[in-house]
């Protein structure tokens, strides 16, 4: 692509540059929200990643055989998130691999597996960045995993096969992040004329397009993983509620879904 | 090949097919430089909205290459890969086990029952019916 001609010159990145990485990695890079949008989202963030940390010492204390599927979630989240992939609009982007660990383990675990992953990629790649990070948090960690998360219930609420719950859930976990990303940056860059509404046409158009079949494969993805996992940890999976053996379990796993 | 397997590897075939068509009809040609991020388009539309926004916060460490880059997002993908072969892996393990521990017994007769028990409870998790599918696991 050309040069942009716009010189923000002060050894600071160009918003070339900084476009580089936004669009690269579809986090919002490094000091590109102005300072209240980055505070705000950071404090909207937080409660929800400390509430998420609680939940996962308390899974860990309560099921420590629990630990090695935390960690599977996580390191799917991990490569998912490092597949820069083709799409049709000629560009790429990358999946996020939330929807597994939401599915598994439900939203506010994800919310810090997200988190994690997030820093990973902040501190060490430049991509994101801390000054976002709060904005990237509550895109990737917090509204996909709850957006994947409640159609997988809604849909197994209506008695859809396990395999296709998973891959809508992981579906709309992936294109909902993006969706969130899109809504920052019209929040944060308003369209002069057309407002909110018209920049959010702009970001949601190239973003959501681009992210549309790499949903699909991260669908895919998460259903495979999901398969193998129901081959070699049933025991696991009907503790998580995710196989229910019989219809007295079923009904025992949605009282304590309620109940949570 | 058993049909467990098969529908793995056609699903794993279906993603890769989603990755490699856009660039096989070439869907980027219309580009000046095909498949860099979603930014051609978000460039434009970023720099027409505001076009004097300075970033006020730069990254503490930017790898200082494009292959130092790829070189750190290589190690997050095997990182990743990593612990997840790790997970299955220990688990086909753990399978196996319990089926070899289960034919030890069946072939040293009912002699000993409680083994049963024992050997079960060292094999993890699994319970008896997906033992019988320990072969199926591949990763």
């Amino acid at each position: 692509m050309s040069p942009v001609s716009q010189e923000t010159g002060q050894g600071a990145s160009t918003i070339h540059e900084v476009l580089e990485r936004v669009c690269g990695a579809m986090h919002i890079a490094e000091g590109f929200l102005p300072p209240a949008h980055a505070i705000a989202w950071s404090v909207a963030s937080a409660p929800f990643v400390v509430h998420g940390v609680r939940s996962l010492t308390r899974e860990v204390r309560e099921h420590p055989e629990s630990t090695l599927l935390l960690g599977a979630s996580g390191a799917f989240t991990f490569v998912l998130s490092a597949l820069k992939l083709p799409s049709v609009t000629g560009s790429c982007s990358h999946p996020t691999g939330t929807g597994l660990g939401a599915i598994l383990f439900r939203p506010p675990i994800m919310a810090v597996l997200g988190t994690i992953t997030l820093l990973f990629q902040a501190l060490l790649l430049a991509h994101g960045g801390l000054t976002t990070l709060g904005a990237n948090v509550f895109s990737m960690a917090i509204v996909g995993p709850w957006a994947g998360y409640a159609v997988y219930r809604l849909l197994r609420r209506f008695g859809v096969p396990l395999m296709v719950t998973v891959f809508f859930g992981a579906f709309v976990a992936d294109l909902s992040t993006y969706c969130v990303t899109s809504v920052q940056l019209a929040l944060a860059f308003p369209d002069p004329s057309s407002g909110f509404l018209g920049a959010l046409g702009k970001f949601g158009s190239i973003f959501a397009v681009t992210q549309l079949p790499l949903a699909v494969s991260e669908g895919l993805l998460t259903v495979l993983v999901m398969r193998l996992l129901v081959q070699s940890s049933k025991g696991e999976l009907t503790r998580l509620g995710v196989l229910l053996s019989g219809k007295q379990n079923r009904t025992e796993t949605e009282t304590e879904v309620v109940a949570r | 090949m058993n049909r467990n397997t098969k529908i793995n590897a056609l699903l794993l075939l279906v993603v890769a097919a989603l990755a490699v068509l856009p660039l096989a009809l070439g869907l980027g040609d219309h580009k000046e430089e095909p498949f860099t991020g979603a930014d051609g388009e978000a460039e434009t539309a970023i720099t027409e909205i505001e076009p004097d926004y300075k970033p006020w916060f730069s990254p503490l460490y930017e790898p200082p290459s494009g292959e130092i880059e790829s070189a750190l997002f290589s190690l997050q993908a095997a990182l990743g890969a990593g612990v997840l072969a790790y997970y299955f892996g220990i688990h086909r393990g753990r399978r196996q086990g319990e089926e070899r521990a289960r034919a030890q017994l069946d072939a040293a007769g009912k002699t000993a029952p409680d083994t049963v028990t024992r050997a079960a409870s060292a094999g993890g998790e699994g319970s008896p019916e997906d033992a019988g599918q320990s072969t199926t696991g591949r990763v």
